[in-house]
């Protein structure tokens, strides 16, 4: 493995045997996933039609609610450590740090996303198996998107103070995009319509995801010096 | 090992540091003085790349480190204010971690043979979080042993230990240089920091107002020095 | 001393744009007077593209030079890049009312100016949080690339998720043959928002020279 791919996956090595030794975020999100589904519920009442007709937007408005909560702690663990410095003064190219977190945190959405889709199905009585390998490349465009401009603004929000205000206040404008085509590709998925139908949709969120990335590649260490 | 010239690090209208020049051989050992707020740390920082400087040169191991800070990186081993030690780590975990981000090789022979140098051997499987901040800055030093770093730049590296702790440091410090390294120490606390020097400098509002040979200068002159030059804190405005 | 005659130059224009808007300009059969406010808007949205092209060449400029003079004019531009985007919305909004019958209906292109409007809101608000010169330019630079980088897709989201509920814009002016009062009455009051977008420009670095100096 070259070095780039090591430093990439030691990053991501350290913060999954993190979270797996001290449980801190995975669970709280898995929970927040939960209450999601009650506030969801009581805010649109007992009609159930009515949930059903919103579900594509529940559901990413589910995941980037906790995106906002998860993606934001993405450096928490360097703060917390002091060991930020140290990130800082990495030889070589940085953007491998950049790359073994957004890793991270596509694993963590991925679970978060898992439980919502899981919860949503038990609580609303909704079948997703026709649809699930569709809506899994649908879930993956729309999470890579949404994890590459959570990782770099996570990066900037980190060092700044008000970075609980700042990080949706960057986040959310800029992820309008990848929200329109996801909810729009969901939507046709969970109609049952074939993939090709929503083909525009899934080319415009790749370009979206390509752009991101490259953005993230290329100006990560600008974000990570001292 | 070091030459700084006329180093400058302004922030807007404040001044940290204001014409420091230095310079520091193989196998030296620079004690930095003064109180706090006085730029140690700045310095420190700048020497590191860290810190950009407003205007001046810098060169560490031969290396221009304005055009190339990454190659002065690879050189330096840095004992800052933060330990760099993840909790949930165990030691041997936390080294492997450092000695991959640093480009290094790191079978896990070499990563025990630190751990055994900073003696902590018997918790290499313990995680950090039970460590003591005296052991913390052990991990560190073994860290840094790993990086074969040529320079070390150490800010307040006394802070939290204990004598055991401190007369460990001060022998490290010394094997250090007795393999070639250079060094430069940040520290406030006057005893620690001048057993190992060969040469003291004291800043103050971010000048350096003394730069000695340690020889030179006895106890009693050095102390009388620091509290006259010692005084002010940074920033001009 | 530049800034102020582009102040005087701009004032002048704005005069004669305002005129040309609602003298020289036909009146539309249509829509009435109210169409008129297609003078304030397309010029307002055509100098919010040029600031924002401007927020992105200082920022680049800043990364890969670190001169603070590149930084000053990301900051320069988007200020007035805000305000001019906001007059945009504003316009555009009032424009549409008596069509629609509301301030406000998702209309394409006009949410896409939203956006737009909101991420460099974001971008100043960012700058706000940070106080260190060197720090700051840097978040700020990368916050306004990926704004910029970000520009298309979100324009193309939009107007195909408006296009999956009814057509596109019914803000003119569509691309037919334009007569030539139009076309000089608008040219004008584009050629006065640039000057006076210029203006702010220009003395926005001054000020921020003022505020901060730096060796560079």
């Amino acid at each position: 493995m070259s070095t780039y791919a090591r430093r990439a996956w030691m990053i991501l090595w350290k913060d999954v045997l993190t979270e797996r030794r001290s449980k801190e975020s995975l669970n709280a999100l898995v929970f927040f996933s939960l209450l999601l589904l009650f506030i969801f519920q009581f805010a649109l009442g007992p009609d159930r039609a009515r949930v059903e007709a919103a579900l594509p937007g529940l559901l990413w408005l589910g995941f980037i609610l906790a995106g906002l909560l998860g993606l934001g702690r993405t450096f928490l663990i360097e703060r917390e450590n002091e060991c930020w410095e140290g990130l800082v003064l990495t030889p070589g190219d940085k953007s491998a740090i950049y790359l073994g977190k957004l890793a991270g945190n596509v694993l963590v959405m991925a679970v978060v996303e898992a439980a919502l889709l899981v919860l949503f199905a038990v609580f609303f009585g909704l079948d997703f198996t026709a649809a699930l390998p569709q809506l899994a490349i649908v879930l993956t465009l729309g999470t890579l998107g949404l994890s590459a401009l959570g990782t770099l603004f996570g990066a900037i929000a980190a060092q700044v103070r008000a970075r609980e205000l700042l990080f949706p206040v960057l986040l959310l404008p800029a992820v309008v995009p990848v929200l329109l085509g996801s909810v729009s590709a969901t939507q046709t998925v969970l109609l049952g319509q074939p993939l090709g139908e929503a083909a525009p949709w899934l080319k415009l969120l790749a370009a979206a995801d390509l752009i991101y990335l490259v953005v993230g590649i290329l100006t990560f260490e600008f974000v990570l010096e001292g | 090992m070091i030459q700084a010239e006329h180093l400058r690090k302004t922030y807007g209208r404040t001044t940290i540091l204001d014409d420091v020049s230095l310079e520091l051989g193989a196998g030296e050992g620079l004690t930095l003085l003064g109180a706090n707020g006085t730029g140690k740390t700045t310095l420190l920082r700048i020497v590191a790349t860290l810190l950009r400087p407003t205007s001046g040169s810098l060169r560490v191991a031969g290396i221009d480190a304005a055009r190339e800070p990454e190659a002065v990186r690879s050189t330096i081993g840095m004992v800052g204010h933060g330990s760099w030690v993840y909790e949930d780590l165990t030691a041997l975990e936390n080294l492997r971690f450092w000695a991959v981000m640093g480009g290094h090789d790191a079978p896990e022979a070499r990563l025990r043979d630190a751990l055994k140098e900073v003696e902590l051997d018997g918790v290499a499987e313990q995680r950090a979080r039970t460590f003591s901040s005296g052991m913390k800055r052990r991990l560190t030093l073994a860290r840094v042993l790993l990086g074969r770093a040529r320079v070390l730049l150490l800010d307040e590296p006394y802070t939290g230990l204990d004598r055991t702790g401190r007369k460990w440091l001060g022998e490290f410090l010394l094997g250090f240089k007795a393999r070639g390294g250079a060094l430069v120490m940040a520290t406030h606390s006057f005893d620690a920091g001048v057993g190992i020097a060969d040469r003291v400098a004291i800043l103050s509002a971010g000048r350096v107002v003394l730069d000695r040979p340690a020889a030179e200068l006895g106890r009693e002159d050095l102390h009388r020095l620091y509290d006259d030059l010692a005084g002010a804190p940074g920033a001009s405005s | 001393m530049a800034a102020r005659a582009l102040g005087w130059l701009a004032i002048v224009a704005l005069v004669g744009g305002l005129g040309a808007a609602l003298g020289y300009a036909p009146r539309e059969a249509v829509q009435g007077n109210v169409q008129r406010i297609m003078y304030l808007h397309v010029p307002a949205v055509l100098t919010a593209y040029l600031a924002f092209g401007l927020v992105v060449v200082g920022s680049v400029g800043y990364l890969l030079t670190r001169r603070p003079g590149w930084d000053r004019m990301a900051l320069a531009a988007a200020e007035p890049g805000v305000l001019f985007t906001g007059v945009t919305i504003v316009s555009g909004s009032i424009w549409g009312k008596p069509t629609w019958g509301t301030w406000w209906t998702w209309d394409a292109r006009l949410t896409s100016t939203a956006v737009l409007f909101l991420v460099y809101v974001g971008y100043l608000l960012l700058r706000g949080m940070v106080e260190e010169p060197d720090r700051r330019a840097r978040y700020a630079a990368v916050v306004g690339i990926l704004g910029a980088a970000n520009i298309p897709i979100v324009h193309f989201s939009v107007k195909w998720w408006r296009a999956l509920h009814q057509p596109s814009s019914i803000l003119g002016p569509e691309p037919s043959p334009v007569a030539a009062p139009i076309m000089v009455a608008l040219l004008v009051n584009w050629v006065a928002f640039t000057l006076l977008f210029a203006y702010f420009f220009a003395k926005r670095i001054e000020i921020a020279r003022l505020e901060e100096p730096h060796a560079g």
